[in-house]
């Protein structure tokens, strides 16, 4: 009874909050205050065709470092619950016959998926998509790595030199920002080129391909992680 | 038909049928039903932002909503069951 009158009560709360949102809605034809400005001057002070990534590495480069960092925590936190010892990434773990339909059309679709994430992410500043789409993509095909062949070993090394290098890069780039240019992730360290073009924009393209190399690694430990804590049968 | 009309419909539709997984998603029984519920609601939801414009929020929805979060939801729950077993 009392968990129901609170549960109730919890939705009124929340009916009232949706409902100030609601009622505060009005259409504008215009944009107001930053948003004008990054819509108008976006292009050329930045450089990227790709306004959402101007915006996301540039002008909010920092909350990108943000999400980067809890990304990094939270592998970090799923590893240290998950108590592997290092014996547990040598084991083979029984499991039913994959499907031969899986078993081959990974061994096609892997490479595919692989060259689409790298596309994503190096081509963040021209069309949609970046480095944490991109990093998801890569870690995807990962998952169908694991998925085709449960007994994988992944390169552990590999995996966490990548992620390392390409967290202190992205945070050199920054700081090289200040020192070079106009800020922390200022993208002028290097010419923004010619507008459109795969170079492009200066630093984002260099930068958004260490996020996805991050994101990549970061994910794909993680399912790493998940595969090595199965039990045997 | 106009394409606007067309977008608006396969809107509701898409809704509608992201509304009733995610009340199969909390009712069911089984857990793996709930799961890969959750997972579809997560696809209907990718294809509603490529609805809205938003190509780069549905990649990001298509491949951690609907693959590797249901992936890591099933090892989880593999984990569960083998441990209260």
């Amino acid at each position: 009874m009392l968990k129901n009158t609170l549960m109730t009560l919890v939705l009124l709360v929340m009916a009232y909050l949706f409902y100030g949102l609601y009622d505060g809605y009005e259409l504008r034809d215009s944009l107001s205050g930053i948003s004008e400005h990054f819509a108008t001057k976006g292009a050329e002070e930045v450089g990227a065709a790709n306004l959402v990534t101007a915006v996301v590495v540039t002008y909010r480069g920092f909350d990108t470092l943000g999400e980067v960092t809890i990304l990094f925590l939270t592998a970090s936190i799923i590893a240290f619950f998950l108590k592997l010892k290092d014996e547990d990434f040598e084991k083979t773990i029984e499991h039913r016959d994959t499907s031969e339909l899986l078993e081959t059309a990974s061994k096609i679709l892997i490479p595919v998926i692989f060259l689409f994430g790298i596309y994503v992410f190096i081509n963040g500043h021209l069309t949609p998509g970046g480095g944490f789409q991109g990093g998801a993509i890569i870690a995807t095909g990962v998952a169908l790595m694991i998925l085709a062949n449960p007994n994988i070993k992944l390169n552990y090394n590999v995996i966490h030199w990548v992620e390392s290098i390409s967290g202190v890069s992205f945070v050199i780039i920054g700081i090289l920002g200040i020192l070079l240019a106009g800020g922390f992730l200022d993208n002028k360290i290097i010419g923004l080129g010619k507008f459109g073009e795969l170079f492009s924009a200066g630093a984002i393209p260099i930068i958004y391909s260490f996020v996805g190399l991050k994101v990549g690694a970061e994910i794909s430990n993680i399912l790493n992680k998940y595969q090595k804590s199965q039990k045997e049968l | 038909m106009n394409s606007e009309l067309l977008y608006i419909i396969i809107a509701i539709v898409l809704g509608i049928v992201s509304l009733a997984l995610s009340f199969v998603a909390m009712l069911n029984k089984k857990l793996s039903v709930a799961v890969i519920a959750a997972g579809v609601v997560s696809l209907f939801a990718s294809v509603l932002y490529i609805l809205m414009s938003a190509p780069d929020v549905a990649m990001t929805e298509a491949s951690i909503g609907s693959g590797l979060s249901t992936l890591i939801f099933f090892y989880v729950l593999n984990k569960i069951k083998r441990s209260n077993a």
